[in-house]
């Protein structure tokens, strides 16, 4: 059940009314027409909401300028899709017919559309209090040591990289219905989300209600990678309008409002220099990293959650002496970003393995000898990087070779010269790197947001019968939670998997909780999980105990019975106990009555898990198109809870990356309109384009989290961009050609290969 | 203004009479006037398949088709799938083969490889890979939703028969209106 398709009799249907200008004042919004259209019950614009701020996300930070993004604007536009008027009707059609009646009259004004003119000397001001917009710029101090390691180096690698700006397209929209429930007094809002609490906050925030008066649930949500782990302007204004029309509103975005509308993410620039020994050791590295992020920040993350993630988790699990780095948000008249799957490690992971590439070349030294080189090995962990990030015990170096080794790298440099001199370009790529998971309270406090995510929380009660419920705070919607985190608590509890219903993404049903993102569900989510599981089993024990007569710290629990160690004829089904506990207390001592119940938090520091990721790409030189012939991922998440479903994360993961390295890109024109705004113009690959991805594990236990697991949500996002652009620049090598911008398009690589002078003499 | 057509139309083997504006897509029939919420919204012009239909037989975009284009016609949805709470093979294959993580965009291509496979009762991958290109899917990667295919293909069990018989006692069980599947009541649009 996803939110449309959820009926409510008497439901006002939701409409907005947005601008069709990148920037521009609003001089007059003017309803009256829209009124008159049949089944339009109401027109609100920014007069109407005075008594409602916008929200205005924060970070503690002196390099920090907090903006507010208006609820709806009734002044500044700052990108095309903001929205300037909600229309109630008693249909979508209705509200769609008013949307169009209503007349905004527009004084447009220059839009920022590029990085370039958005840092531009004399740039028009995407906020006005914000000089040069920049909203956050982090900046290392000036580092004199480092400039000593350039100076002696042997090497010293400069580019500039460049990624697209892509969005998330979870196949399901933004959608949600709010109603306000009289005889609780409870605002109830169903709402598309993946952190439910976070968005109860924001509500309570803005509408000044109690939290207890809040109840946001999220039913079946379909996909959300990061655009749902925020909070749309939508969801407050739907909930406005329950509370000021007294009926139920709803509200379901369609694809184009979800292309012009939603979150967008990943289009940065970095500057890099980084200096390697003859060897080809990394030195020393400086970035200079710009995050085009839109025209506002997003909440709670806010505009920071790309350059702070670029600033500090790069240079990656590479080792090296010295790095520096800047990085800054640049407000731009374009969509805000969010965190979309990867935030920031797609794009600097690109960085790293194109660095590693273009060294390799240099010093003649092959791919996977440079990475070698680099790499640390199982003595150095923990690893403490330049940044103060501590990579636990993974396995870098070993994924490498494994996945050399299933590529045959022994063999290709023939079959790549084969493949040249019968005209064809072929190359192989590799991606290493380290996915940091399952960062708790202590991780994400460095970032200084005013909401600080962190712990989560599971709840387990055993019924009379011995079932049980799992509430947890965590939200999946479609990581397959409420098979892993009921196997986790089922292995706990020694009770069958089928025994345990798993409940999530409700207010009032589950403990507190951050909901899904960031790839903390299984380690945290997991880990309260476990806990939680081993308080019940506890409690089970000791009323066990009591009707085996026995001492619980001699009893087990397996199959669902509770027996003597060593003597498994002496036992109590767990279904007994529970039976005994709620039905039949007079069995027990006085204050065994009640409940079988427990409830356990988690907050871990984080876990890296690592993958290599190896493809062979031919590119077609007449129409530049590249195509995979092969995909290999050799991953290790630590200790599996169920293998299918981490091979599902890594597939899904990688089409993203793929689609972010070969095929997807928003466009705005120069008036700041969105012109890949259907799924005509922004190209989400099919079966056609998605190869087979072969999967390697390897397994090195997490010592940080309850299961042994590592996240891994995110991490086939990570290392594909990396590994195809990796392979495309190996199967152009010899043209001189370096691929530094994504996504690498037909036109941009046929032109490159057209103009190549080494091409040309290969060709004639 | 509202200009209103009488619309007769067989779902899953029902024959359901509805009066609906001409402007209402085959999609809003479905899953607004007579409940069919399986058929899923992904984008509404016709790229992503989710609302992916058999129209008399052959897939159609839901989104793409008018509410009154379907007068007189049969049309199947993911809800004719299941018997008796019970899902048919090449829904038991989606599930094994992890061919789903959200499920938004499963009604679409279940409805899709059911054309397909009773079109094609041992396709090759290739022939999967370039039937199931039709539609979206952005959690999986698509191997699942390959691998489901192949093994429903190769289960033998044609995952037409449900429908079939349902088909048969169409005339019997006509519901005007509202939906057979939940007590909706109404709400006039």
């Amino acid at each position: 059940m996803f939110v449309d398709d959820i009926e409510r009799p008497w439901a006002l249907h939701a409409a907005f009314v947005r601008s069709s200008y990148g920037a521009a004042r609003v001089r007059e919004v003017s309803v009256e027409e829209a009124l008159e259209v049949p089944g339009v019950e109401a027109v609100v614009t920014y007069s109407d909401l005075e008594e409602y701020s916008g929200l205005t996300p924060m970070l503690h930070r002196s390099e920090f300028s907090a903006v507010e993004a208006p609820l709806l604007s009734g002044d500044a536009i700052r990108h095309s899709g903001e929205p300037v008027a909600m229309v109630l009707a008693d249909s979508p059609h209705a509200a769609e017919d008013g949307a169009e009646a209503v007349a905004v009259e527009y004084e447009p004004r220059d839009p920022v559309i590029s990085l370039d003119a958005a840092i531009a000397e004399n740039a028009p001001a995407v906020h006005e209090e914000v000089e040069g917009n920049v909203l956050l710029d982090v900046r290392d101090p000036d580092d004199e040591e480092i400039e000593k390691i350039f100076e002696g180096a042997h090497i010293v690698v400069e580019s500039t990289f460049d990624t697209g700006r892509v969005a998330a397209v979870p196949m399901e929209g933004r959608a949600c219905l709010a109603e306000w429930d009289a005889r609780e007094d409870t605002l109830i809002l169903q709402t598309s989300t993946q952190v439910p609490f976070v968005v109860r906050t924001a509500l309570a925030d803005v509408l000044g209600l109690p939290q207890q008066r809040i109840r946001v649930i999220a039913p079946d949500v379909g996909g959300g990678f990061g655009q749902k782990c925020v909070v749309s302007r939508e969801e407050l204004l739907v909930s406005i309008a329950a509370l000021s029309y007294g009926r139920p509103v709803k509200w379901t975005e369609d694809r184009q409002e979800n292309l012009t509308a939603a979150f967008h993410g990943h289009e940065q620039r970095y500057e890099v220099s980084a200096a390697f020994d003859q060897e080809g050791k990394l030195l020393a590295l400086k970035a200079d990293i710009l995050c085009d992020v839109g025209a506002y920040s997003c909440y709670p993350f806010t505009c920071g959650v790309e350059p702070l993630m670029a600033a500090t988790e790069m240079p990656g699990v590479y080792q090296l002496q010295r790095y520096w780095s800047r990085a800054r948000a640049v407000t731009t008249n374009k969509v805000p970003m969010a965190p979309y799957r990867g935030v920031s490690r797609p794009q600097f992971t690109f960085v790293m393995e194109r660095l590693m590439q273009k060294a390799a070349k240099r010093l003649g030294l092959d791919a996977v000898e440079i990475r070698r080189r680099n790499l640390p090995t199982s003595e150095d962990f923990p690893y403490e990087s330049p940044t103060g990030m501590v990579y636990d015990p993974g396995s870098y170096l070993e994924s490498l070779e494994k996945c050399a080794e299933v590529l045959d790298l022994g063999g290709w440099k023939k079959r790549q010269e084969a493949a040249r001199s019968a005209g064809r370009l072929i190359g192989l790529g590799f991606s290493c790197f380290g996915e940091r998971t399952g960062y708790g309270t202590s991780a994400f406090a460095l970032r200084k947001m005013a909401i600080t995510p962190g712990a989560d929380n599971a709840r387990l009660k055993m019924d009379p019968s011995g079932n049980v419920t799992l509430s947890v705070g965590t939200f999946g919607h479609g990581q397959g939670h409420q098979t892993t985190l009921a196997q986790i608590a089922a292995d706990e509890l020694g009770i069958p998997f089928e025994n345990i219903v798993v409940r999530q993404g409700d207010t009032e049903a589950t403990p507190y909780g951050w909901g899904t993102f960031a790839s903390r569900s299984m380690v945290i989510g997991g880990g309260a999980t476990k806990k939680a599981a081993a308080l019940l089993a506890k409690r089970i024990k000791d009323v066990a105990g009591h009707l085996l007569e026995a001492a619980p710290g001699d009893l087990k629990i397996e199959d669902g019975k509770v027996f003597v160690a060593g003597s498994p004829d002496k036992h109590v089904t767990v279904e007994k106990v529970a039976r005994a506990v709620h039905l039949e207390a007079q069995l027990l001592p006085e204050g065994e009555a009640g409940t079988l119940d427990a409830t356990a938090g988690f907050d871990p520091p984080g876990t890296f898990s690592n993958a290599t990721h190896g493809v062979v790409v031919e590119i077609d030189s007449e129409t530049g198109a590249v195509g995979i012939e092969r995909y290999v991922v050799v991953e290790d998440c630590g200790v599996m809870i169920n293998p299918m479903i981490v091979e599902g994360q890594v597939r899904g993961g990688v089409a993203q990356g793929i689609a972010a390295a070969l095929y997807e890109r928003l466009v705005y024109d120069d008036e700041g309109q969105l012109v890949t705004s259907t799924l005509m113009d922004y190209l989400v690959p099919t079966t056609t384009e998605i190869p087979q991805i072969e999967i390697l594990h390897l397994e090195t236990p997490c010592e940080y989290s309850e299961t042994g697991a590592k996240g891994m949500g995110e991490g086939g996002t990570m290392g594909a961009p990396a590994a195809v652009a990796s392979a495309v620049a190996d199967a152009v090598a010899h043209l001189d050609i370096e691929i530094d911008t994504l996504p690498i398009t037909p036109d941009r690589l046929r032109a490159a290969i057209k103009e190549s002078t080494a091409y040309e003499g290969t060709h004639t | 203004m509202k200009d209103v057509h009488a619309v007769k139309l067989t779902v899953n083997g029902r024959l359901h009479q509805v009066e609906i504006e001409s402007r209402r897509t085959l999609a809003d029939v479905l899953r607004h006037d007579l409940g069919y919420t399986g058929t899923h919204l992904g984008c509404e012009h016709g790229i992503c398949g989710a609302c992916t239909v058999l129209l008399d037989g052959l897939p159609v975009r839901a989104c793409l088709i008018f509410g009154v284009q379907a007068d007189g016609c049969e049309v199947e949805t993911v809800e004719g799938l299941e018997s008796e709470g019970k899902l048919n093979p090449l829904q038991e294959a989606f599930s094994a083969h992890h061919g789903l993580q959200c499920g938004f965009c499963t009604p679409g291509f279940l409805m899709l490889a059911t054309a397909f496979l009773r079109e094609n009762a041992d396709p090759t991958e290739e022939e999967i890979r370039e039937a199931m290109s039709s539609n979206l899917c952005r959690c999986t990667g698509y191997q699942g939703i390959i691998e489901a295919v192949r093994a429903a293909a190769g289960n033998g069990e044609r995952p037409d028969a449900v429908v079939e018989v349902a088909a048969e006692t169409s005339e019997d069980r006509s519901i005007e209106g509202a939906s057979p599947l939940r007590d909706a009541g109404d709400h006039e649009q």
